[in-house]
């Protein structure tokens, strides 16, 4: 079995983009709000990535 | 005076095709985005299926740790180790086909096997969610 070494951003780049796409799916009932809930997701996912890493870095000294 | 009654709306309920929701979820839980196929909603089911199996994968190339139902030392411990338990079991064949041939990734410090952890985890509630949506679509409370 291969193993692959992701980085941080990656890693948690492909997690937010595969829960984004379930938790569009399974949460509204057309696919113009799927579309758009699921982007809306994956937004807040970069966000907080972004965000809690820069957070870290600056608290971090 | 003319009586009127109405009795045209029994038959509606009839008309709708009787699926059973019990093999629907089941066979979601086997397969991710099974219970959506048979439904007839073939994009929703594939994408599904892309995105629980891909995670689930990604965490087994991570070589994430597969929990195990035991008792920890503490209450907090077998808790996580119980409700992980749980969450991997969720995404159901994948579990079972990596449990059959034998993956058991031991818990060992390191981003990457975290990560992994986190994948298996998360692709069983994923599977979770798919499961609940087609119990819905089953039972006619969605589309």
């Amino acid at each position: 079995m291969p193993k692959i070494n992701l980085s941080h951003f990656e890693a948690a780049f492909l997690f937010a983009l595969f829960a984004s796409v379930v938790l569009g799916i399974t949460t509204k009932k057309n696919n113009k709000d799927r579309l758009n809930y699921g982007a809306y997701c994956f937004g807040c996912f970069m966000l907080a990535l972004f965000g809690i890493g820069w957070a870290m870095k600056l608290g971090h000294g | 005076m003319a009586v009127t009654t109405t009795v045209a709306s029994a038959p509606e309920a009839s008309d709708k095709p009787q699926v059973n929701w019990i093999l629907l979820v089941i066979a979601a839980w086997l397969i991710p985005g099974a219970g959506h196929l048979l439904l007839k909603k073939t994009g929703r089911a594939a994408l599904l299926f892309a995105s629980v199996v891909l995670m689930f994968l990604f965490g087994l190339f991570m070589r994430g740790m597969m929990f195990t139902p035991e008792k920890g030392v503490d209450y907090l411990t077998s808790l996580i180790n119980y409700g992980g338990f749980l969450c991997d079991f969720a995404a159901g064949g994948l579990y079972l086909l990596s449990a059959m041939f034998g993956y058991s990734q031991p818990d060992v410090p390191g981003a990457v096997h975290d990560y992994g952890a986190k994948f298996l985890v998360t692709a069983g509630l994923l599977n979770i969610l798919a499961m609940v949506d087609t119990w819905e679509i089953a039972t006619g409370k969605k589309d």
